[in-house]
């Protein structure tokens, strides 16, 4: 039985943070993935990381931008640490070989952002994520001495001691399908968000919500879980998406009348407005009838100069030729919004703690919540950052003052127990695909841009009805080596698990805030709803929907405009 | 909307049986990609497919495939292109198979880690700190950072590796993709030992001088990292900067190709070997070395003469070129070798190779002629070797602004 100090579930920015973090403060560190670490989907993060790096800037301006950004929901100690954190963050990447562009002068060079009152995101061409979450690797690969990779391994459960203490996890070896149960004095989820419930999504194959749910299943409580942020710029068909990079570098919006239709809607910050702003903006255009006829606007980047946009956007010059069969130097691409993250997750405090012993999250499967109602383009890698690496530390010095935890021997019989069952069992459900899909159209129709009370309500049946049919849905593969069969089946549960926590605080929260947009009530209502939605589990009855406090330090709400 | 036939390669090593075709047809569009119709059938017709993949826009790199005889990714490989280069003139039928190289697991996945990642970990893949190291960030040139975007753009999909012919000759060969991730080393201003991993890939016997520019690898990247370039770029920069000569003779050889095509404006087969091994001049032949490599070599020399391949006559004389075409070369020589420092294409700095008119409604693009990217630390002269210097015009060490 493989036993650490610190287990991290996930590989991606924030579990390959917390890994080089937590081995650093001199715990022994395994760190699980259930794809290679480099295929994780920071990955695909493009545009860049805030921070106030520049002498000229402050940490204070972009934490303000940060509660704006968030409609007053984030938490401002949480932004706090955060912002103050961000120029170290991006000088030890730096360091550690980051290969960040720069200005005429050899100096880390910024671009502009959206919802940013200075150019203070930091950018390797429009490949950031992809730069940060590789170098990191490198840097596993350099501390493998310290930092046991169990790569291509699912985790199935998280498992917890008789006193609820959570003491490690149970996970499958993709390679031969046998299950292994890891000991941990402390486990850090980092398993990412769950863009896969919605269809069409920004977000890989991959990104299923596996930890918010397993977190969830053993009482963990989920905050934000209403706010899912809807990308301004996703390509029709596919959801792929086109980086903020653009608008930063200086594209345009524009509706079928050729109109710069962000004048009306933030007429100083025009297309660098807010996320939910722009996508707010866009999505009126087009149900207002401004739209084109395959329901998007279009984005103008040949107001980019084209070398530079060969120079710095070259990633999405091959997505418009790639998937859309656009050559964006010299034409505008169709566009809409699209579902890209999830501000929501599990709730932490500052140091990644969840409310079960135990147990850490950090990254998009976390809420800290630094985001709030809305996340800033560039705000997330910086996020995975900072709280990855305060919850490696705080999981270190919490696994050098406590025992091993022990482990319920009988737990991994039932877990094998339960797949044996399904591999064994008749293979006449719904398939597994027409249930994720039909889940991903219900989001994207009725917990999207715009909700009311009965689309909400509509979605709320679909997913009871969905989460009926799963457990029978059928399973082709019989064999144990690189089943993906099994996989997406308990991939479905985890999903489903998201969307109905996401409809259950949607339904609750009767206000308009950030991502969160109900027609049946317009505008932020400060007196009722300045307050986070949690959900915790509740036997098998429907989620338990409780409040919590929204941490105002020196940023009192006030009227937000872009 | 046509109809695709996908012929999938696939194995299961629990079965005990040997790999087979699995031939499924579906109606799709042409511009969906390859991975679409494989994660069609999937989803619709047999879930036991296995291939790995996420992202599904060709950047997290899991789903590298041989599609028709090319290797690259699922996800950006439209139908109707894969279909275009059928074999046999088959009419929309798409063979996917796994890459080369790399052994099988199970259907389309590959033991990545056994190759892959095996020969990556070889290059010592991680950022060696010039000291000491600055409170701030390092102070670097902007052209040095956007080149080494270009091998920092590989996703590691082991497309390059899976046809990379030299890799089938020689399966220890390090290979294009840890190559080109050791050039974003060596062309990265804050690392301490271009030397020592110049020193080290050159003296390997399987390391920079095993590639034989057969361009394979550039053709399979779907990320324009074009690795043959990146070792080349090693090259140039182990021998010309570095003066590196490795003991495979990798470099004289190099060296004895650029002198020979000089002075005889095509090779000079016979004088190519005593060169490499002997020293870069007519006098090379009677050195030990080349003599006995001469010696080891009789054999293919022999079947070479009787098959025509090679005559007596120009075995001794060499090639002659018409006086015009030599002094055309001459001036291609004087040109490169008169330049102060060398101009490396790189596609992030030079934009597109076919480069054509500006756009009308582009206010004002740029001159896209090609940059000089300063190298990298690289020595200006040999005497300096042990301690490479700063890029032009820029100090490296600690500057707080």
């Amino acid at each position: 039985m493989p036993s650490h100090d610190v287990l991290i579930i996930g590989a991606g920015l924030a579990g390959q943070r917390a890994a080089l973090a937590a081995a650093q403060s001199g715990a022994t560190v395994g760190i699980v993935s259930k794809v290679h670490p480099v295929r994780s989907h920071s990955v695909a993060a493009a545009g860049g990381i805030n921070a106030a790096l520049n002498p000229e800037d402050t940490w204070e301006s972009h934490a303000f931008d940060t509660v704006k950004g968030s409609d007053y929901l984030g938490d401002q100690d949480a932004i706090e640490i955060m912002c103050r954190a961000a120029p170290d963050e991006i000088l030890w990447l730096e360091h550690a070989g980051v290969t960040f562009h720069r200005d005429e002068t050899g100096h880390l060079g910024t671009r502009a952002f959206g919802g940013a009152s200075a150019a203070r995101t930091y950018y390797v061409a429009d490949i950031t994520g992809q730069a940060i979450l590789h170098v990191l690797y490198e840097q596993l690969m350099k501390h493998h001495e310290q930092l046991d990779r169990y790569e291509e391994w699912f985790t199935t459960d998280l498992l917890q001691d008789d006193n609820g203490r959570c003491a490690g996890a149970i996970c499958r070896n993709l390679r031969d399908g046998h299950l292994e149960v890891f000991n941990a004095k402390a486990v850090i989820l980092a398993s990412g968000g769950a863009g896969q419930v919605y269809e069409p999504t920004t977000n890989g194959l991959i990104v299923t919500g596996d930890g918010i749910a397993q977190a969830y299943r053993i009482g963990a409580r989920l905050q934000d879980m209403e706010m899912v942020q809807y990308h301004p710029t996703t390509l029709a068909g596919n959801g792929i998406l086109i980086t903020e990079g653009a608008r930063g570098e200086g594209a345009w919006l524009l509706n079928a009348k050729g109109e710069r239709f962000m004048e009306k809607y933030a007429p100083n910050k025009l297309e660098l407005a807010s996320r939910d702003v722009v996508s707010r903006a866009e999505q009126t255009e087009i149900n207002e009838g401004r739209g084109f006829p395959d329901g998007t606007v279009a984005l103008d980047i040949t107001k980019v100069p084209r070398h530079r946009t060969l120079e710095a956007l070259r990633e999405i010059v091959n997505i418009g030729r790639d998937f859309a069969g656009v050559d964006i130097t010299r034409e505008p691409i169709h566009i809409k919004p699209g579902d890209h993250y999830i501000m929501g997750g599990v709730k932490t405090d500052v140091h990644g703690q969840t409310n079960v012993a135990g147990l850490y999250a950090a990254g998009e499967v976390a809420c800290v919540s630094v985001h709030g109602g809305n996340r800033l383009g560039a705000n997330s890698l910086l996020d995975t950052l900072i709280f990855g690496r305060r919850s490696g530390e705080h999981a270190a010095s919490l696994a050098n003052a406590i025992p091993m935890p022990s482990i319920p021997p009988t737990r991994v019989k039932d877990t094998e127990a339960s797949i044996a069952a399904i591999m064994r069992r008749e293979s006449d459900g719904r398939r597994i695909a027409a249930i994720k899909q039909e889940l991903g159209a219900t989001m994207n129709e009725y917990v999207a841009v715009f909700r009311d009370a009965d689309g909400l309500a509509k979605a709320h049946e679909i997913i009871l009805r969905l989460k009926e049919e799963a457990p029978n849905a059928a399973i082709d593969d019989r064999g144990s080596v690189f089943n993906q069969d099994v996989i997406a089946w308990i991939e479905l549960g985890y999903m489903l698990d998201v969307a109905e926590t996401t409809v259950a605080a949607a339904e609750e929260r009767k206000e308009s805030r950030g991502a969160h947009t109900r027609t049946d009530f317009p505008g932020r209502n400060d007196g009722e709803w300045l307050k986070h939605i949690d959900v915790s589990m509740n036997g098998s009855d429907a989620p338990l929907v409780t409040y919590s406090p929204v941490t105002i330090t020196r940023w009192e709400p006030e009227e937000r405009t872009y | 909307m046509s109809e695709y036939t996908l012929r999938i390669r696939r194995f299961d090593p629990e079965s005990g049986g040997a790999a087979y075709w699995d031939e499924r047809s579906l109606e799709m569009g042409d511009k969906r990609s390859v991975l679409d119709a494989i994660l069609e059938l999937k989803d619709t017709q047999d879930g036991s497919i296995g291939i790995r993949c996420s992202c599904q826009q060709g950047i997290c790199g899991s789903c590298g495939v041989r599609i028709n005889g090319k290797p690259g990714l699922a996800c950006n490989t439209h139908l109707d292109a894969a279909a275009a280069r059928a074999h046999n003139g088959d009419e929309n039928v798409i063979t996917v198979e796994p890459m080369g190289n790399i052994p099988v697991i199970r259907d389309l996945i590959v033991d990545m880690d056994a190759v892959h990642w095996k020969k990556i970990r070889r290059v010592t893949p991680w950022l060696i700190n010039k000291e000491p190291i600055p409170d701030r960030e390092y102070i670097v040139p902007h052209d040095n950072m956007v080149d080494i975007t270009q091998p920092m753009a590989c996703i590691q999909c082991g497309a390059c590796v899976s046809d990379c012919l030299s890799m089938e000759v020689d399966p220890g060969f390090i290979g294009p993709a840890a190559l080109a991730k050791a050039y974003r080393f060596v062309g990265d201003p804050r690392d301490a030992e271009h030397l020592e991993r110049l020193k080290d890939l050159s003296e390997d016997e399987h390391g920079l001088y095993d590639c034989t520019h057969c361009f394979n690898c550039v053709d399979a990247c779907p990320k324009d990292v074009a690795p043959m370039n990146q070792i080349m770029r090693l090259r140039r920069i182990a021998g010309d900067d570095y003066h590196i000569n490795d003991r495979n003779n990798g470099n004289r050889h190099e060296e004895a190709f650029v002198t020979l095509v000089r002075d005889y404006g095509l090779l000079h087969e016979a004088e190519l070997l005593p060169r490499s091994y002997g020293g870069n001049s007519w006098f090379g032949k009677f050195h030990p070395d080349a003599g006995k490599e001469l010696l080891t070599s009789l054999g293919t020399v022999i079947k070479a003469v009787l098959r025509g391949k090679i005559s007596p006559k120009i075995a001794i004389f060499g090639h002659k070129l018409p006086s015009e075409d030599m002094k055309s070369l001459k001036q291609i020589y004087k040109v490169v070798d008169g330049r102060e420092s060398r101009t490396e294409l790189n596609l992030y700095i030079t934009g597109y190779e076919d480069e054509d008119e500006i756009p009308e409604h582009a206010p004002h693009a740029d001159d896209p002629t090609p940059l000089v990217v300063p190298d990298a630390g690289a020595p200006e002269a040999a005497s300096s070797a042990e301690e490479p210097i700063e890029p032009a015009g820029e100090s490296n060490e600690s500057e707080t602004p």
